[in-house]
């Protein structure tokens, strides 16, 4: 069953829902949210998708494919962690930027956990898209 | 620092082995040889200060929380046995480089040979205790990966997994045994051990360690009733028998033995077990030797019997047995090697390995009869040689003894002619006599340089230090031998003592041998005809083994039957009995919790919560199942949100949305929605659910208002913001403070990503 009105409003909510869920990747540090949390936000917009206009146009709309999405994670959970070892200290110790203060976000703080984090959310979105792209293909 | 280069220099050449192979092609043994030979250079660098008394000590830091460092200790032990694995194993790659020659997967036996070297000088140098167990059982495994090498034979890839099995039982027993005897004597290492400060024998754990590390070595040293295994590792091609399997690795038990002789020897069950099991391997071997007819079954049996002998001869365990265990074991592995080495050439240049078809093959193989027949002679103990030494020492080590000494020396006189015989039929017969060519598979020929250089110069080797004890050996064997017995003993070595029982002995087995050997074709044509023995300890091994499958199998079947309703009740069961079990010795049920101080959005929640579960439970439709089941999700989200966890509760409803979704595509592919279930199993479903239901409930409840210990909540909040500079102490735990955790749990997400992907991939292969 075709639904024009899904159609549209999963077109409309995409980019939305993405740069949602990328605020909330960035402010997981201090308030709720996080890597865990806005990957699934992120996913959601893609499987809006799936079910509207269908699996091809999700697709598209994501360009690459989710393994490579849980890849990239992976390696960079890993890297943000390689860090800590050079400075001479334990794999996975945390290394921050001096602060700033930016318009908008207030006082910044960035470091390997952020890093860390976008590993999670990647990996989270892929294996959620992953999932939903695979059922609904073989759905088809 | 010398040892730690090479090993690691073999380690990495041993990885990039097949591309060198295929760069250097038909020089590749002779390039690989060079490592070891440069080992060898440096163990003979350290031979005067060895000899001096000192010891070569080198250290770097592994795990040095867990006691565990790089360590290396080099004394007149280690030496020995560095020079021989290190001398042995260049001529042994040479020698592989022609027998392999042009065998599709040479680069990748270079590989595991090279690998097996270095966990050999690892085992011989290891100072840290666990660093020698992790050498130790690198030896069985790339010894696996050698036996196995004609893995196309099935033949030789259950022999491999069995000397896999059983070497790597015995290492499981050593794990136990070193790390009970690196508690008791509160060191890891084995120079503490042999310093004299720790006395194994008076500790209450000595039985158990002495069991556990006599399980290990005589496992690794084939020792009767674990010997079965080493005849079947003749599967290996003939370099892996030379080396492996005759000069080193079998070896590695007989060193253990020696090396921890002045911690756990010197007492009567020592001294009973050693010389117990090895006096029957000893005699087993030279036994069943008689019977072969095959070329290399022959040198396996000696190699048995050999080895049955050095471990009788460390139980002994005095001055004298000390030395000729280590004449007796240096002498064996010159002309165990060689004759190895020969038998792999009679065998790769004739095709055949049957001693009843060989004969005067002298005529067109003369230097590898050459190299045969010094170490034959030598093995037999003809004089000058060096095996005569150490037959002649066995002899004094027995006759100075005050008990056992008839027992003793009655067996090893009947080994010693045994094995005087073998070697005769191992390294003579095949070369003397008439040659009838037309009884070989192929026209037999000379075999290349590379595979006669290594066994001239280790049976040249044999001749010359038995002409020249005092010059060659001595200086190597005394250390060694000090090392062993704990006390500096001298060896002071020469080819004439005189007359004496230990000479007449001698010449008792010279002529006893060159009978036996006289009368080889009626024992091969008749002899082993006649004896069939009842069962083999082969079979015994197949017994066991095919028992432990059969019991594996049906364990599976019962637990892992495929039904996702059994698989249910057996985790839920589980936890039932566990949980009950553990709440029952903290008084049961909690006792100061008040239901009716709850509030009236929790009563609401907890009205709805119930009510939809009542709807899954009655309804006759899937998708008011799957609708209800997602009120049940929400609802707990609300007591997340009501107990101030923001973030538990925004993860709880989105994963709770994409399930649904989920549940959405997969639904239309589930058969009708039917109950097939009777009155009985309903009742009893329902019966355990509540069950399970109600004492998850009072663990939460037991959970609030017990202290068993400090909570790290108050230190994560504390140290959030100063230490991680974030204020949601929930993300700053997955991200900074546990963020190990969340890796290993990200991985698992994507594997299982892979797994779903891979899963639905096969239905869909299936359907069409």
């Amino acid at each position: 069953m075709k639904s024009t009105i899904l159609d549209v409003t999963a077109r409309l909510l995409l980019p939305w829902l993405f740069f949602t869920s990328l605020f909330i990747l960035y402010r997981g540090h201090n308030l709720p949210g996080g890597g865990f949390i806005g990957g699934l936000v992120g996913a959601s917009g893609f499987i809006l998708l799936v079910m509207g206009p269908g699996l091809e146009a999700a697709k598209r709309a994501l360009r690459v494919d989710p393994f490579s999405l849980i890849g990239v994670g992976l390696l960079l959970a890993v890297l943000s962690g390689i860090g800590g070892v050079f400075m001479g200290n334990a794999f996975m110790a945390g290394l921050w930027l001096p602060t700033f203060s930016l318009p908008l976000l207030g006082t910044v703080h960035l470091g390997t956990p952020l890093i860390f984090d976008i590993g999670v959310y990647l990996v989270v979105m892929g294996f959620t898209l992953a999932m939903i792209f695979s059922l609904s293909e073989a759905d088809s | 620092m010398g040892v730690f280069i090479t090993i690691l220099g073999l380690l990495v050449f041993a990885f990039f082995a097949p591309w060198i192979h295929r760069i250097a092609k038909s020089y590749t043994g002779w390039l690989f040889a060079l490592i070891p030979a440069s080992g060898f250079a440096y163990f003979i660098s350290l031979l005067p200060a060895i000899n001096a008394g000192g010891v070569v000590q080198y250290s770097i830091e592994w795990f040095p929380a867990l006691d565990t460092s790089l360590s290396f200790y080099i004394d007149g032990l280690s030496l020995l046995m560095g020079l021989l694995i290190t001398g042995i194993g260049s001529f042994i790659l040479i020698f592989a480089q022609g027998y392999l020659h042009k065998h599709m997967l040479q680069g990748r036996f270079f590989s595991y040979l090279l690998v097996f070297m270095a966990a050999m000088l690892g085992v011989v140098t290891s100072d840290n205790l666990i660093l020698l167990f992790v050498f130790w059982e690198l030896t069985s495994i790339s010894s696996y990966m050698l036996i196995g090498y004609y893995h196309g034979n099935e033949d030789a890839r259950r022999k491999a997994l069995q000397a896999l099995l059983v070497t790597g039982l015995g290492g499981v027993a050593l794990l136990a045994g070193v790390i009970m005897l690196g508690l008791a004597s509160e060191s890891w290492t084995v120079s503490a051990l042999l310093n004299g400060s720790f006395s194994a024998a008076e500790h209450a754990w000595y039985p158990y360690i002495l069991v556990l590390v006599l399980l290990g070595a005589f496992t690794k040293s084939a020792q009767f009733p674990f010997h079965f295994w080493l005849p079947n590792a003749m599967a290996g091609p003939a370099p892996v028998s030379a080396y492996l399997h005759s000069a080193t690795m079998v070896k590695a038990g007989v060193f253990l033995l020696a090396r921890l002789n002045p911690a756990l020897g010197d007492t009567m069950s020592w001294t009973m077990a050693l010389c117990g099991f090895g006096m029957v391997t000893m005699l087993w071997g030279a036994i069943n030797g008689l019977l072969q007819t095959d070329l290399k079954s022959i040198l396996a049996y000696t190699t048995l019997s050999v080895l049955g002998m050095l471990t009788m001869l460390l139980g002994i365990g005095t001055d004298y047995a000390m030395k000729s265990a280590l004449i007796f074991l240096l002498g064996h592995a010159l002309y165990k090697a060689t004759l190895f080495m020969t038998a792999g050439s009679v065998d790769h240049e004739s095709g055949t390995r049957d001693v009843k078809i060989l004969g005067g093959l002298r005529a067109v193989m003369p230097i590898t009869a050459f190299a045969a027949g010094l170490a034959a002679l030598s093995k037999s103990g003809f004089p000058p040689f060096f095996g005569f030494l150490g037959k002649e020492y066995v002899y004094k080590a027995g006759s100075y003894l005050d008990q056992f000494a008839p027992i003793i020396l009655i067996a090893a006189v009947l080994t010693n002619i045994i094995l005087m015989s073998l070697a005769l039929k191992a390294g003579v017969h095949p070369y003397w006599g008439k040659l009838n060519k037309e009884n070989y598979p192929k026209s037999p020929h000379e075999a290349p340089l590379s595979m006669y250089l290594g066994p001239v110069v280790l049976a040249v080797t044999g001749l010359l230090i038995g002409m020249f004890p005092g010059q060659l050996v001595t200086p190597l064997l005394s250390p060694a031998a000090s090392a062993v017995a704990g006390h500096p003993v001298d060896i002071g070595i020469s080819l004439w003592h005189g007359f004496n029982l230990p000479l007449l002995l001698s010449i008792l087995t010279l002529a006893g041998g060159l009978t036996l050997f006289a009368l080889r074709r009626r024992i091969w044509y008749e002899w082993s005809q006649r004896i069939k023995p009842p069962f083999t300890f082969d079979d015994l091994y197949m017994a066991c083994f095919n028992g432990f499958v059969a019991v594996a199998k049906w364990q599976t079947r019962l637990l892992q039957s495929g039904y996702l309703r059994r698989y249910l009740l057996i985790t839920f069961t589980a936890s039932l009995v566990l949980i009950s079990y553990k709440l029952s010795l903290f008084g049961g049920i909690p006792d100061n919790f008040d239901l009716w101080s709850a509030n009236f959005i929790e009563w609401a929640t907890a009205i709805i919560i119930i009510s939809s579960l009542i709807v899954i439970v009655k309804t006759q439709s899937r998708m008011t199942a799957l609708l209800a089941m997602g009120v049940t999700g929400f609802g707990v989200a609300i007591v997340f949100i009501l107990y101030g966890a923001p973030d538990v509760a925004i993860t709880q409803i989105l994963v709770e949305t994409l399930t649904l979704v989920l549940f959405m595509l997969v639904i239309y592919r589930l058969p009708a929605f039917r109950k097939l279930s009777g009155v009985k199993t309903r009742i009893f479903d329902g019966i355990f659910s509540v069950s399970v239901g109600l004492i998850i409930t009072l663990l939460v409840l037991k959970a609030q208002n017990l202290d068993i210990a400090p909570t790290i909540s108050g230190q994560f909040g504390e140290w959030s913001y100063l230490e991680a500079k974030g204020r949601n102490v929930v993300n700053v735990i997955l991200v900074d403070f546990r963020a190990l955790d969340t890796l290993g749990e990200i991985v698992v997400v994507g594997i299982a990503a892979l797994g779903i992907f891979a899963l639905v991939l096969k239905g869909k292969g299936e359907n069409s």
